[in-house]
């Protein structure tokens, strides 16, 4: 079975971001009020073959782990979907 | 007998040639190393260089640590063999496990390409042997992302077995406690950011890589004598 993967990599709480720090600080100057809390991850797509949702989710958080994000400064913020049939 | 320096080239290196350059003018040998090469050829230390390897897609260093020659790097540290990253070699390393932390983006968002100060902190490290604590060496920094990041229990871990080498005078890029550099827990593998390989020339505007530089060839020469330890 296909499914979609989603993962969203980001800084961990408390590691400093400073795109996201320069982000926030330009809003009040752009117009844009009462935003806080800015944090600038990536996202990353792609599609797996897996038996099941377990089985596609237990690959893809492998991947995360030693790939996709490092454990040090990221996490990981995992979806996935059964895909459309093409 | 003359010390052979491995010099690693990934898709995207830009600072071989440079750390060739150092090595051959303080009489060793620079070896250039393919990342694919299978292993790291009997050289006495490595030198991983800057540029930007794999183009830095998804983080630095983090598809060179996939490398087939970074198995022998890491066979080469567990023996004691000086291994040194620099700039995006640092990266490398954090990458691979072999020293702790990880390189943030530079807080201010700028890449710094500029002179800086740097402070030696520890010697008895492959980086610093030939240095004295306490001097202070002019050398380049070139990167955008060289912001030092760890967790408290690292930070008080390095700073406690004396394994931050050198730190900066005046921090450019919001690094964790000024660390332009860091060993491993043997000494043997030091990651920095600055470029020790740019300033051996009058003409570079710093001879004071020299000192560092000399530092690797020494190491280098002390394992080629050394028997190696079985693992």
């Amino acid at each position: 079975m296909v499914f979609d993967v989603a993962v969203e990599v980001r800084l961990k709480a408390g590691v400093s971001d400073p795109q996201g720090a320069t982000i926030e600080r330009s809003l009040p100057a752009l117009g844009f009020d009462g935003m806080s809390g800015v944090r600038v991850g990536k996202i990353i797509r792609f599609a797996i073959d897996a038996t099941d949702e377990a089985a596609a989710l237990g690959s893809v958080e492998d991947v995360c782990r030693r790939f996709l994000t490092n454990p040090v400064i990221e996490d990981a913020a995992i979806t996935v979907t059964a895909g459309a049939v093409v | 007998m003359t010390v052979e320096i491995g010099i690693i080239r990934f898709p995207g290196s830009n600072c071989e040639f440079d750390a060739a350059e150092a090595v051959t003018q303080l009489g060793g040998l620079a070896r250039m190393l393919w990342h694919e090469d299978p292993d790291i050829g009997g050289v006495d230390g490595i030198i991983i260089p800057g540029g930007f390897a794999h183009g830095d897609y998804l983080r630095p260093g983090a598809i060179a640590r996939f490398s087939p020659v970074m198995n022998g790097v890491r066979s080469f540290a567990a023996e004691g063999g000086p291994v040194i990253g620099i700039c995006n070699g640092f990266q490398i390393l954090t990458e691979s496990g072999l020293l702790p932390g990880a390189l943030q983006k530079n807080a201010g968002l700028k890449f710094r390409c500029e002179m800086t100060e740097l402070r030696v902190e520890a010697t008895s490290t492959a980086l610093t042997n030939q240095a004295e604590v306490g001097s202070i060496l002019r050398i380049p920094i070139n990167h955008f992302e060289g912001n030092y990041t760890c967790d408290p229990e690292t930070l008080a871990e390095l700073r406690g077995e004396d394994r931050v080498v050198i730190r900066y005078v005046s921090n450019p890029n919001g690094s964790t406690d000024d660390i332009a550099g860091i060993c491993s827990e043997g000494r043997n593998v030091v990651g920095l950011m600055p470029h020790p390989e740019r300033a051996c020339l009058e003409v570079l505007g710093s001879v004071d890589g020299l000192v560092l530089m000399s530092s690797v060839l020494a190491a280098a020469g002390v394992h080629q004598l050394a028997p190696v330890a079985p693992r």
